[in-house]
Parts: C-alpha cells; structure tokens; sequence
C-alpha cells in the first residue's frame, strides 16, 4: 500500500512535466495540423543547452528557462520556415510527418557530434535532497519541476486566451479559411504557432535534464510517450494533454510500483491501444476532423 | 502501358540479371552492399502495398523486421545450425507469425488514418525495442542474441542470403503487381481515396485493409529473420531501429510510392549511395545529420518521387508531340501513386482530411 501511495505522488509530479512537453506538441497540431515528431528532440536540445550553461557558466537550469525559451521559439519559427512552409497543402498532413522525424534525426546528429553519446545529467547541489511528510518521500526537483510546468501551462494558457495573438490562435484552429478571410495571417500564426510549442519544450527541457540523465538517443523514448499522451487526449486539445500526461505517468507508476518497473514502460501503449479501440479520436477529441 | 505481357517480361529480366550478379564474380563488398540493397528494396516494396496503394503511412514496419529477427535468434537457441540452410526453412514460420501478430494490431490502428495511424505505429517500433530490451530472459537484452554462424565457404557466403532476399523482393513485387491489376487493388485506391464513400458504395474496406496490412508485415518479419541470420548476432537497438522505418519510407517516396517499380528504384539509388559512403568515408557522427538532410531535401524537391515525376514530364511531352499547336494541353498530373492504368475515377474527398 505504501508502495502504491509513493507511486502515485511521483505519477502526479511527473505528469506535470509531461503535460508540459505535451501541450507544445498538441498546440502544434491544433494550430498547423502538423503532427511534430521532433518535439521529443527538441526537449532533449533544450536539456542539453540548460546543461551546458550549468557546466559552463554554472548557471541553475531553473533560471536557464527564460534564455533557453528564446533560443527553443527561435529554433521552432526557423523550422518551420525551413521545412514545413514549403510543403504543398494537399499532402501536408502525410509529408510534414515524415520531415518532423527528419528534423529529429537532424538534431539527434547535430547533439551527437556536439555532445558525443555518453550519458549527461545536471547535477545541483539540491539534486538529491528531498521532504518526507507522512513517511512518503518527495524529491524537492520533482515537485520545483511540477509547480514550473503549472506555472508555465498557466503562462500557455494566458497567452492563448487573453492575448490577440492568442485569438488569432484560436480562430485558425478552429476554422483556418475564415480566420484568413477576417485578416487572421495565417502563415505568421503557424510560425509563432510552432516557435510557441517548441518554445514549451524549453522549460520542460530543463526539468528533463534535472529529473532524468539523458543522451542524444534519448528522444525517442520521450517521443513515443508525448505521442501517446496526445492522443490519448485527443489531437490538439491542451486539456486532454494534461488529462493524458496523468493517465499515462499514473498508471506508469502504479504499474512501476506494484509490478516491475520493466512492464512500466510499456504501460503507456497498452492503454493507448485500449484507448483508440473505445474511442479512436482520443478522449477529447474533435469529431469534425472525420474518423481520426 | 501497352502489351500485356511487358511488366511480367520487365520484371523477369531484371529479376535474372540481378540474380546473376553472385556468380560472375562480383566482389565481396559488391556482394555485401547488394544484400542490404535487396533487403531495403524488398521491405519498400512490401511496405508501398500498405502506404503507397492502400494510404496508411505506417511508420511501425521496422517493429515487424525485429520481430521475425527474434524470432530467428529466439528458434536458434534451442536448436542447431547443421547446413547452414535451416534459417531459411524458418522464414515461412516468420512471415506467419508476423502476420498473425501484425492482425490483432492492426485491427487497432486501422481505425485511426493518416497521421494517427503513422503515431500508432511508430509507438508499437518503440514498445518492441523497450520489450527487447527488457524481456532480458527471452531476448538477452542488452547483450543480444547469437546465431550460429553458417557454414557457408568464405567464397560464396553471401549467396544464398542474396538470392533468398531476391526471392522475397520477387514475392513482394508480385504481389504488387497482382494487386494493381486486381479487384484488392481497385478497392485499395477507393480506400485511399475516400475510405468512407468506399465503404458506403459496397467496397469491403475492413477486409482488404487488413489482408494488405498482414502481407506486408510478413514480408518485413521475413526479411528481418535472412538479416538475423545473415548478422549472425542482433541486438534490440539494431534489430528495432527507427532508421530502419525511414530507410523504408524515405526509399518508397524517393522513388514513387503507389507504383511497382518506385520502391525499387527509391532503394538501389539510396541505399547503394549509402552504403558505398559508408565504405568510402567510414561510419561517423556526421552519418546521421547527412542522412536527414538527404531525406529532407528529397520530401520538399521531390514529394512526388522520381517514378511520378518522370512519367509526367514524358506524358506531356508525347502529349505535345502529338498535339503541336496547341500549347496549353499540358495535362494536369495524376494523382500521387495512381493504381496502374484503372480508368476508374474515384471523386475527390470533400473536406475530409487525408
């Protein structure tokens, strides 16, 4: 029982960081109906960077976050100049799929040549330290990292709500013809829209690197998780991000805690399966984008 | 495309000369290259049925090719390697259990399209290679699987591995070029076209998807099981390796995918190229970011492949040639991957997203 409660905290904590790094890549969707297999290796570039700048200039990840944001929203508007907006619109959907997992592997060589393939992690002087409350242990980086990634889904979600930029958001997504006919510009949305998601990626980056030690193999893990947490949600609700990241890192760590770590891993996908044969357009997903 | 008989003559000639290659006395590294050649072209052609004719990118081929690679390693632990031979007496069993495997999934994934479908096989690659790694009872994990090497004269190892991969390349084109000029083939272009409509006018949608689907995993388990044996010893990361899906996929686009030579042609161009770099400059960090960049200037230059792109340019220019007053009677291209020569027209689909 007590494993199964410590399981659970952790299951919670960690979903915050995988809300996070899921809402970059539903908001991308939402936005350009791109499914972005790169944000697996944009979070593991952005891991790399907070990791540099702590061992270079010893600069805490936390606080890393604000000059890492920038470089991960230029980094995503840079892409999709480059590489999407020149995709025809009829075979988007298909074509863009496959240039995202090639931007993957194009940053995947660019770390390995950078940072070679041994094992990194940021190691603070507050790595290890933790609370106990009750008997149960928290990590204090795990639960710095979870209010982080509320606080920057609140950011997200001020941005998207209240903001012009936002509204233009939200009109494109909802129907990208009239939005374009009322002056929405609809290229400069999906550039902003893909800087903002990869932008997302920053700050979970960060946590990433703190929680986890990671290589530049380390992607595609994350990205067969960030998949299925979208679509367990729902492509391109945020809410159902944030429904599908506890879904997934709960019952990940119940399955960790009270069975074997090994099945752990393959948890995700079981329930994903589960999932799509109830409901193949994911919890929260919109019915008008057909049979997905 | 005229005479009947010029595809199945094409085919054969092509299948001859290549067959003859290992014994003129090619080279070993020729050999060697040609293997993995045969073997990419042979998973392109196998995939393009599922991807080209049917639509369903699938990115979770590469899962199918480590799953019959274990299951000749997994055979091999508990019985002998005498002739050399008994890895390929194996490979039917392979194909089986890939398809009988490759059904229960895709009755899942099946009922996601597009994008959704290519994200759902992508997770089902990375689960394989988490279970290769984990299940360390049954796939040793880490450490990897040995097969007993065969014991095949040095002179003319990679014989019979070349021709088996011939063989299977053989069965996936024809099974293509059946396919093309069968009722599966019309149904599958309706289904690629607008499954919806397709399945309200009458087309049995369910059952050629997943028939298509199970074929073309097969093929794949069983060019994993020749590549197990011919490696001799796997390990998870190579036997389930996300390049291996791009090599299928990026090969299928390069050279046309909805056609029966474009896999071909996609996988002699590419993976010759690659290999021979890989001989020339040595395997290095750079390796991966030029393999990108190849692959991304092919998806924006070439979306529609080289196959497409080419019959295009020739029909209008015979077309040209045909009417020389008439300047504007350049025709609008076909659409991407149009099966064989049907004169069926299926209706565009309106609004849905495919």
């Amino acid at each position: 029982m007590h494993a199964l409660i410590q399981g659970i905290i952790l299951g919670i904590l960690t979903a915050g960081v995988y809300a996070l790094m899921a809402s970059g890549q539903t908001l991308i969707f939402g936005i350009m109906k791109v499914v972005n297999l790169a944000q697996g290796a944009m979070v593991i570039f952005a891991a790399y960077l907070s990791y540099q700048l702590f061992a270079s200039f010893g600069l805490d990840p936390f606080l890393a976050i604000p000059i890492t944001t920038v470089v991960m929203f230029a980094l995503g508007v840079a892409v999709e100049w480059c590489f999407l907006r020149p995709l025809r619109r009829e075979d988007k959907a298909e074509l863009s799929l496959l240039v995202t997992f090639a931007v993957a592997l194009l940053l995947e060589g660019v770390m390995t040549v950078v940072w070679s393939t041994s094992v990194r992690s940021i190691n603070t002087s507050y790595a290890n330290s933790s609370w106990t409350i009750a008997g149960y242990q928290i990590t204090l980086v795990r639960l710095w990292a979870f209010l982080l990634s509320l606080v920057a889904l609140g950011v997200l979600y001020f941005i998207l709500q209240r903001t012009g930029f936002g509204r233009a958001v939200r009109a494109s997504v909802q129907n990208p013809e009239s939005a374009r006919l009322l002056g929405v510009r609809s290229e400069a949305i999906s550039a902003l829209g893909f800087g903002l998601g990869s932008a997302t990626a920053a700050a979970a980056g960060s946590v990433y690197g703190l929680l986890y030690p990671f290589n530049s193999g380390s992607h595609y893990d994350l990205i067969s998780r960030l998949l299925s947490i979208v679509l367990l949600g729902g492509l391109g609700s945020i809410g159902g991000a944030v429904i599908g990241a506890v879904i997934v890192s709960l019952s990940s760590a119940i399955v960790a805690a009270t069975i074997s770590p090994v099945w752990s891993e393959m948890t995700f996908f079981v329930v994903l399966l589960l999932v799509l044969i109830i409901r193949p357009r994911g919890l929260f997903g919109v019915a008008s984008r057909g049979a997905i | 495309m005229g005479a009947k008989a010029i595809g199945p003559a094409r085919g054969a000639v092509f299948l001859l000369l290549v067959g003859s290659l290992p014994f003129v006395g090619v080279q070993h590294w020729v050999l060697n290259m040609l293997v993995f050649t045969l073997m990419y072209a042979a998973m392109s052609s196998a995939w393009n049925l599922v991807g080209g004719l049917a639509g369903y990118p699938s990115l979770g081929h590469a899962a199918f090719f480590g799953i019959g690679a274990y299951i000749e390693a997994i055979w091999f632990q508990h019985h002998s390697v005498v002739s050399g031979y008994e890895p390929f007496y194996l490979l039917p069993l392979v194909g089986i259990v890939g398809a009988v495997i490759g059904y229960p999934f895709a009755l899942v994934a099946m009922r996601t399209r597009a994008d959704v479908f290519a994200i759902v096989t992508i997770t089902l690659l990375f689960v394989g290679q988490t279970l290769a790694f984990n299940l360390t009872g049954l796939t040793g994990g880490a450490q990897g699987l040995a097969i007993p090497p065969a014991p095949f004269s040095a002179d003319s190892f990679e014989r019979p591995y070349y021709l088996v991969l011939l063989l299977l390349l053989a069965i996936a084109m024809g099974v293509t070029w059946l396919t093309m000029r069968s009722k599966v083939g019309l149904s599958l272009s309706a289904v690629r076209a607008d499954e919806d409509k397709a399945a309200a006018i009458g087309v049995h949608v369910g059952g050629v998807k997943m028939l298509t689907f199970c074929v073309s995993v097969g093929i794949t388990a069983m060019v994993g099981g020749v590549w197990a044996a011919y490696e001799s010893f796997i390990y998870p990361q190579f036997a389930f390796d996300p390049l291996i899906t791009i090599g299928i996929v990026l090969m299928t686009f390069l050279g046309g995918r909805g056609t029966l030579w474009g896999p071909v042609l996609g996988a002699f161009v590419l993976e010759l190229a690659q290999q021979y770099l890989a001989y020339t400059l040595g395997g290095n960090e750079y390796y991966l970011i030029a393999y990108a960049l190849v692959f991304l200037v092919v998806m924006l230059l070439m979306p529609r492949g080289i196959l497409p792109t080419l019959q295009a340019r020739l029909r209008s220019r015979r077309r040209r040639r045909a009417m020389p007053d008439d300047p504007v009677a350049e025709p609008a291209p076909p659409p991407i991957g149009s099966a064989a020569d049907y004169a069926v027209s299926i209706p565009a689909p309106n609004g849905s997203e495919r």
